[in-house]
């Protein structure tokens, strides 16, 4: 917390700014603990899955990138503490905000980029290219 | 891959030798004699006057937003005298090389389209930009500085290192001659061996770390500490588009940092991301480096919408027409500058459907823009309009805006864009809005916030004559290349064959001239109302009969810039407090707790600027050991438990007696 936000005269607005009073919303062991194991789970499984090929590449592929998202959301519960209240509903806010332009910048730039390698590229490489630039 | 050899690497000085000094140009050999001899004057000055410890205690080492403010801004101004001298080489180069080769060759010329790019936007329009929203933000919140007063200081230092990296390219070494945006494979080792890309690329990380760390910093000030009362929607409309402008900022300004490291990745450590061959792809840096381009203009354009706003409104004398559907365009346009990325490039061939989807969200999103056009005019509308120099400043952004608006939807629709695409038009448009909408405004903003800031009012005879001279000079040289555009003249050419564009160059270079001279206006403006401060004083703290809380204070503000911190129970603050009566309270003042000054900002930025020097030039010791001081510095400064003070009641109630009495003397 910033040195001036102390400096308010009013009561409420100084009481708000210090972390202390909302303690509960910097985790507990507990969570932390929780948050550890399930983050260890979901790293070991995608290790396994890769030292050990039981499934095919392809389906190996999509199940770490499954996994890699349970882990972003793994982190964002029990490590960066949030849910709807945090913050007055502003991290959820934020978080919704990325997730929208997160996902326009990915799935833009995915269709943007085969569009243009399907037009662009000449037909020879498209065999090696394969079908995504 | 490329297969460059580099010439040998000496371990001490890099690829650094006496040939990357360009003693062989005389125009720049004449320039740094210059610069030299005018920088010596100055440090001289600073000696003599023996304003070193004073410029360090007060200025360097501040953590005051009000201060940081201001340094940005004269960041801002400097750096628009070096990019200005850019833009008008290259008007003379153009309006000269009609069948000869002009006055500069080939590799200086592409230096200097390069360089006027990347300074303007990064290194005038964002100091200007974050400047602002940094002295004004924390004082229309009724706040006494911003959430993290030390970081604030820190990213300023680390523009700093960056605007000081570029400028350093003129006099040893080269800059990049790539185009503002560098593109691969052109940027690539291949084809730009030399250090100019390494300038560009390492001045825009470094500069890039403080860009997004103000905007990290501004968010949280305006969501955490507006003043009790101030729920979102009272909120003055220049912080909700700032709070917009940084959003985008947190957002956008990572893509850059990525897709740049890629490219250094590339020209640093053979990999293939960007290069034709081992399955690179150039066109995937076009469209990363654009999903950060396109929400850029949106950083600069919308907190100049939020400073008309409260120019329009203040000097009619009025609210605000249609606050909600302001910020609610804010909004929209925040979210949908997300969303127009490719119309930068229609022609790189993803087809009728790519196309048409972003030519329609681009058409869209000059819906919300144009809303915000009407509420200016009807704010206006039976409004009792003062035409001092910010409204005048504002009615040409309005006039001028539209026309870069229309420009910019007629380029929105694929097909035309095909035939304009990387024409003169083109280039006309983009200034039009730029110059038309975030300079105007920067302009509108200096002419408003100045009395506040400095505690007088800024010459109006000067400050008219560079009203006149801006306007006129912009139309003079801009309307040649829309003609130039439509006649098919492709941007960035060092010479000519056909001796019927001429003319049109000749008449933008004439408007360039008128442009220097407005350039001058406005130096000459500042300088008169400087020494006229005492006939130009305002002691109300409120000069323009202001509406929101930054009037409501001292001009310029004291350190803790409200003694009590206002309580706000409409939007419009001061105009709701005025109406009802205010009493500024005299007495029962408090101790204020405040943030310490601290050198760190300055140690850092320092550090920084010798990282990337060293990463430029392949001193890897001076990278290494820069680096690791940087991490020291910064964790060390964690130690610091020295980080605040409290101004003691004495003072402040010797300030705000002070302030009592002027204002007594004012009254009478």
């Amino acid at each position: 917390m910033s040195a001036t936000s102390h400096g308010y005269d009013h009561p409420e607005h100084a009481a708000q700014d210090h972390a202390h009073d909302d303690e509960e919303s910097h985790g507990s062991r507990k969570g932390y603990w929780i948050g550890f194991a399930l983050s260890a789970v979901l790293t070991a499984i995608p290790f396994w899955l890769v030292m050990t090929n039981p499934l095919s590449a392809q389906t190996t592929a999509l199940i770490i990138m499954a996994f890699a998202a349970a882990q972003i959301i793994v982190h964002m519960i029990f490590f960066l503490h949030m849910n709807r209240r945090a913050e007055g509903g502003w991290s959820m806010m934020a978080l919704l905000f990325t997730i929208v332009i997160v996902g326009i910048s990915l799935a833009g730039s995915l269709w943007v980029m085969y569009h243009m390698n399907a037009n662009m590229m000449p037909a020879m490489n498209m065999q090696d290219m394969g079908g995504m630039g | 891959m490329q297969t460059t050899t580099h010439p040998a690497i000496s371990p001490i000085l890099g690829r650094f030798t006496l040939e990357s000094l360009p003693l062989h140009e005389p125009i720049v050999v004449a320039t740094f004699v210059a610069v030299a001899i005018g920088g010596i004057a100055l440090l001289a000055a600073l000696t003599y006057f023996k304003l070193w410890a004073y410029l360090w205690k007060e200025w360097f080492t501040t953590v005051d937003h009000k201060r940081i403010g201001i340094m940005y801004m004269i960041l801002g101004i400097v750096m628009l005298l070096r990019g200005f001298s850019d833009a008008i080489m290259m008007r003379l180069q153009q309006a000269m090389a009609f069948g000869n080769e002009g006055y500069l060759n080939a590799h200086h010329y592409d230096q200097v389209f390069t360089a006027h790019g990347v300074i303007m936007i990064f290194f005038v329009a964002m100091p200007i930009v974050t400047g602002l929203m940094n002295y004004v933000v924390p004082l229309q919140i009724g706040a006494r500085d911003v959430s993290f007063p030390f970081l604030n200081n820190f990213s300023f230092w680390m523009t700093a290192s960056g605007a000081v990296m570029v400028m350093m390219s003129l006099f040893v070494g080269e800059f990049a001659q790539t185009g503002w945006l560098a593109m691969p494979p052109l940027s690539g080792i291949g084809f730009s061996p030399g250090v100019g890309v390494d300038y560009y690329i390492w001045s825009l990380q470094i500069a890039g770390v403080g860009t997004l760390l103000s905007g990290v910093n501004l968010i949280c000030t305006i969501v955490k500490m507006r003043a009790p009362g101030m729920t979102m929607m009272k909120m003055p409309i220049f912080c909700w588009t700032a709070l917009c402008t940084n959003i985008l900022i947190v957002a956008a300004f990572p893509v850059l940092t990525a897709v740049l490291a890629l490219l250094s990745l590339d020209r640093y450590a053979d990999t293939a991301f960007f290069t034709n061959t081992l399955g690179g792809n150039p066109m995937m840096y076009v469209n990363l480096i654009w999903i950060w381009g396109h929400p850029e203009v949106y950083i600069l354009i919308l907190p100049m919408f939020g400073v008309f706003s409260e120019v329009t409104s203040t000097f009619s004398g009025k609210r605000l027409f249609g606050y909600t559907s302001m910020v609610y365009a804010t909004c929209v346009i925040t979210l949908l500058a997300y969303l127009v990325w490719l119309h930068h490039f229609f022609t790189m061939g993803s087809g009728a459907s790519v196309n048409s989807f972003f030519g329609i969200t681009t058409m869209i999103i000059s819906i919300p823009t144009g809303a915000k056009i009407f509420n200016w005019l009807f704010t206006m509308y039976r409004g009792r309009i003062r035409f001092e120099l910010p409204m005048m400043w504002t009615v040409a952004f309005m006039i001028t805006f539209t026309l870069g608006g229309m420009t910019g939807v007629l380029l929105a629709v694929p097909p035309a864009d095909f035939v304009l695409h990387n024409s003169l038009f083109l280039v006309a448009h983009f200034h039009n809005v730029i110059i038309g909408g975030v300079l105007f405004g920067a302009f509108a903003a200096i002419n408003y916030w100045w009395p506040k800031a400095f505690g007088f009012k800024l010459n109006q005879f000067w400050g008219k004559l560079s009203f006149w001279l801006w306007v006129s000079g912009f139309y003079f040289a801009f309307v040649p290349l829309y003609v130039l555009g439509l006649m098919g003249v492709t941007r960035r050419l060092r010479t000519f064959e056909d001796p019927s564009y001429q003319i049109w160059f000749l008449i933008a270079a004439f408007g360039a001239f008128l442009v220097a001279l407005g350039i001058a206006a406005m130096l000459i403006q500042f300088a008169v109302s400087i020494r006229d401060r005492k006939k130009l004083v305002d002691v109300t703290g409120d000069p323009w009969n202001g509406r929101t809380l930054e009037w409501a204070t001292s001009s310029p503000p004291p350190d803790y810039n409200f003694a009590f911190t206002p309580i706000v129970h409409d939007g419009d603050a001061w105009a709701d407090m005025k109406a009802r009566g205010y009493q500024r309270p005299t007495s029962g003042y408090k101790d204020i707790h405040m943030p310490s000054n601290t050198g760190t900002g300055v140690i850092l930025g320092a550090l920084s600027t010798a990282f990337g020097v060293g990463m430029i030039w392949y001193v890897w010791w001076l990278a290494g050991l820069s680096f690791i001081g940087i991490l020291a510095v910064a964790i060390g400064h964690t130690f610091n438990y020295k980080r605040d003070y409290h101004i003691p009641a004495a003072d402040v109630t010797r300030e705000e007696d002070a302030r009592t009495a002027a204002l007594a003397g004012a009254a009478a």
